[in-house]
Order: C-alpha cells, then structure tokens, then sequence
C-alpha cells in the first residue's frame, strides 16, 4: 500500500508539554515501576518463608545505597500512583472533570505524593537506624 | 439505530462492539484499585514499623492472623490489578501481533507465578515452620 501525504496528528514532542498529558504519562510509567517493584515484595517475603540467612541478604541489600535508591523510587511511584488513582477513581463517579478542577487536582497529587514520601522515609529511616 | 441489518442476530443480542469484550477489563481495574487504597497504605506502614527488624520480629508479626490474611489479599490485588495495567500498556506499545500475544501470555503467566510464591510464602511462614 502507498501512504498518502494526509495529514497526521501531532506526536509527542511537537505538543506543548502540560500538567495534564505529564501526570497522565506518569500514571502509567508509575504503574510499570512499580509492578517491577512487586517482583522485590516477593522476593522479601519469600527470602522470609526461607530463613535467616536469605532473609539477612534481602535486608542487606536494601539497607545499601543501591537499595535505597530503588526503594526510594518505589516509593515514590507507589505514593504517586495511589494518589493520582484516587483522583481516577473520583473522575470515574462523573465529577471534578472542568478543566480548573482537572489542574487542582493534578496540583493536589503532586503534594500528596511529596509530604507522603516525606513522611515515610522520615519515619522509616528513623525507625531504621534502631 | 439505522444499521442493525449488517449485525448478526446473534452480535445484537451480545452487545457488544468491534472491541469484543465489554466493562469487565474497566470494572476490575476500579475494584482492585479500590482495595488496593486501604491495602497499600497499610503494607507502607508494615514496611516503615518493620524496617531494619531481624527476621524473628517479622515472623512473629507475620504469625498473628490479620498480618497473614492482608499479606494475601495484597499479594491477590497487588497481582490482578497490575496484570490489568501491563495488558493495557503491551496492547498499546507493542505493535508485531505475534509478539503482543506472546508477551501477553508471558506477562500473565508471569503474574499468577509470583502471586502464588508470594501466597505460598506467606503461608508457610504464618502455619509454621
């Protein structure tokens, strides 16, 4: 078949980036990461079922600074993913869908992802170190 | 409705579009997401209270029931909902029909295998050994 010259719509990278399309966009990277992540909760667990020296490996692992990192962004993607799926769940009833309320919303989930990562990481490092 | 003629009397009574399936894919994604909401705040809290805990800490939780039971529910939701979410993501990206089959089939073969070593483990850690 040959191709028509028609005109095709805009990708990517000629739309001017916005609030929306991002937080869009990082819903579903945030779902990817983190189904990754569901990978390590098993092997957690697992390492626990199997016993103290895999378990000590599994911790080990974590408490280094790769561990950390991954966990960090797993949180992250955790804390984003929860809240942006509230604001789905809350468009799926019919509301909040005007364009004002689209952005507070989008706004409001990029806080919550903050103070929640915040807040964990300042109580799980402070329980940590115990 | 102008058009019914072309449709099987059959296609017309299942109701269903071009797309063949209907609000099954859509509903599950919101109910998994809903009781992921309650499940995932509280595996964050376990996580935070357990951080840094040597393993008879962790088994000693994981024996009470209520750790055990929302460890498998969490483990059930976490699973179906995410496999629901890669079905949508390798349906979109993944072009090469051949391909898009496989690595459906893969994805979710891949998630009831980590999903059942996930439950196994729990189990086995909160009945005994």
């Amino acid at each position: 078949m040959t191709s028509d010259p028609r005109p095709l719509s805009p990708h990517l990278q000629i739309y001017r980036w916005q609030l929306t399309s991002v937080l869009s966009i990082l819903h579903r990277a945030s779902g990817v990461w983190l189904a990754a992540g569901t990978i390590l909760l098993v092997w957690w667990l697992g390492a626990a079922s199997d016993g103290p020296e895999p378990y000590a490996r599994v911790q080990a692992f974590l408490g280094s600074w790769l561990g950390r990192i991954l966990l960090f962004g797993w949180s992250v993607a955790l804390f984003y993913h929860l809240c942006n799926g509230v604001r789905h769940l809350w468009w799926d009833t019919g509301r909040g869908l005007d364009l004002k309320s689209v952005y507070a919303g989008g706004w409001a989930v990029l806080a919550g992802t903050a103070a929640l990562t915040a807040i964990a990481w300042i109580a799980g490092l402070a329980n940590w170190s115990h | 409705m102008a058009t019914p003629r072309l449709r099987s009397p059959l296609s017309r009574a299942i109701g269903l579009g071009s797309a063949k399936e209907g609000v099954e894919h859509w509903w599950a994604q919101r109910v998994t997401a809903l009781a992921l909401v309650p499940l995932a705040l509280w595996l964050v809290i376990v996580v935070i209270e357990l951080a840094g805990a040597d393993r008879t800490l962790f088994v000693e939780w994981v024996r009470h029931p209520l750790p055990a039971v929302f460890l498998v529910l969490l483990l059930i939701a976490t699973f179906y909902h995410g496999a629901l979410g890669l079905q949508v993501v390798i349906e979109d990206y993944v072009e090469s029909e051949g391909l898009r089959f496989g690595l459906l089939i893969v994805m979710r073969l891949a998630a009831i295998v980590f999903a059942a070593r996930g439950i196994f483990a729990v189990l086995k850690l909160s009945l005994g050994a």
